[in-house]
């Protein structure tokens, strides 16, 4: 049986460059503005803003 | 087959759920019609979740991307875009077929029986692409251009389309507050209209929020070809009986491409191949 490739390299180098990104996004400060839309009721989402 | 498919398909439903649970897990939400306001919520779940679900722990991805896109001060959403190419490397559509609250939502409308389910239609694949349409335009560009006055863009796409913002937020909150009942207008109604079109199409075709619409979706479909976790055909085992593509409810054929972009690695053709060539 032809032996099957079972690992991606270039999902794992993506996979790293999200992870730096989201480093990145943590570093500059975005984890807070998604903290505060979230833990207050979205009206636009609820359909009501 | 058919017992061992829907056995296959079930215990998949069974993880959707426990998943579902797990990151709608604020049950207090529920009965006191307020939301988790917890630091859980800095992370991202996986799947569409409006974070104003009152189960919510965590937020929704798409949200999320749109308010940090939509800030003056940032302009583009490092944190959620990384996110979501790091569960998109790792495992691609697969959290739209086991991760999601409103893929299973759909999976489950689907099973309601209907005299005639269409499996595709003239223009099926055309209209697929419309959710790359709706990625760029309603998440990206207008929060980032149409801003107010304080430079302050609005998420449009959980505003002006969202269903799952609506079933899951909308009318739970609706139901358990009188003071946004008496808020309601032309914007509840015309995302309730959108909700029972999701619902009754969603009866009809199946997941036509994940195959047309959804920007999750559509992101994650980018990683497909490139993920970790993905589908191979070992073309020497493979008899070329068209089994799994028969078997896929997506419309992908796995032995012309195992890792096509609407393939949401639900198992079906795994389950459905006679020589076991899909791994």
């Amino acid at each position: 049986m032809r032996r099957l490739k079972s690992f991606s390299p270039g999902g794992a180098c993506v996979a790293v460059l999200g992870l730096a990104m989201m480093g990145y996004g943590i570093y500059r400060g975005e984890m807070p503005v998604v903290l505060e839309k979230a833990i207050n009721i979205c009206m636009e989402c609820i359909g009501i803003g | 087959m058919d017992k061992r498919k829907n056995t296959n398909e079930w215990k998949r439903h069974g993880v959707q759920a426990v998943w579902a649970l797990l990151t709608n897990s604020y049950f207090v939400g529920f009965v006191q019609g307020r939301i988790y306001k917890g630091k859980l919520k800095n992370l991202c779940v996986p799947g569409l979740n409006c974070y104003s679900c009152p189960g919510a722990v965590g937020s929704c991805p798409i949200g999320a991307m749109q308010a940090v896109i939509g800030n003056w001060n940032y302009k583009f959403a490092f944190y959620v875009a990384g996110f979501l190419m790091f569960v998109g490397a790792l495992m691609g559509r697969f959290v739209c077929g086991w991760l999601c609250p409103f893929g299973l939502i759909q999976d489950l409308l689907h099973k309601i029986p209907f005299p005639k389910k269409i499996k595709t239609f003239k223009g099926d694949k055309l209209l697929r692409k419309l959710k790359y349409v709706i990625l760029l335009v309603f998440v990206i560009l207008l929060p980032m251009f149409l801003v107010d006055i304080l430079g302050q863009g609005a998420p449009y796409f959980c505003k002006l389309i969202c269903p799952a913002g609506t079933l899951e937020g909308g009318i739970p909150l609706v139901l358990l507050n009188k003071s946004m009942r008496n808020a309601l207008g032309w914007l509840y109604a015309w995302k309730n209209v959108l909700l029972l079109i999701t619902i009754f199409l969603s009866v009809v075709i199946y997941r036509p929020f994940c195959k047309y619409i959804c920007p999750l979706g559509a992101v994650y479909s980018v990683f497909n070809p490139v993920s970790v976790f993905r589908y191979r055909v070992d073309k020497d085992a493979c008899i070329d009986c068209g089994a799994c593509a028969a078997a896929c409810k997506m419309q992908v054929d796995p032995v012309k491409n195992a890792n096509h972009r609407e393939c949401i690695r639900c198992g079906a053709c795994k389950k459905a191949c006679p020589s076991k060539a899909i791994h």
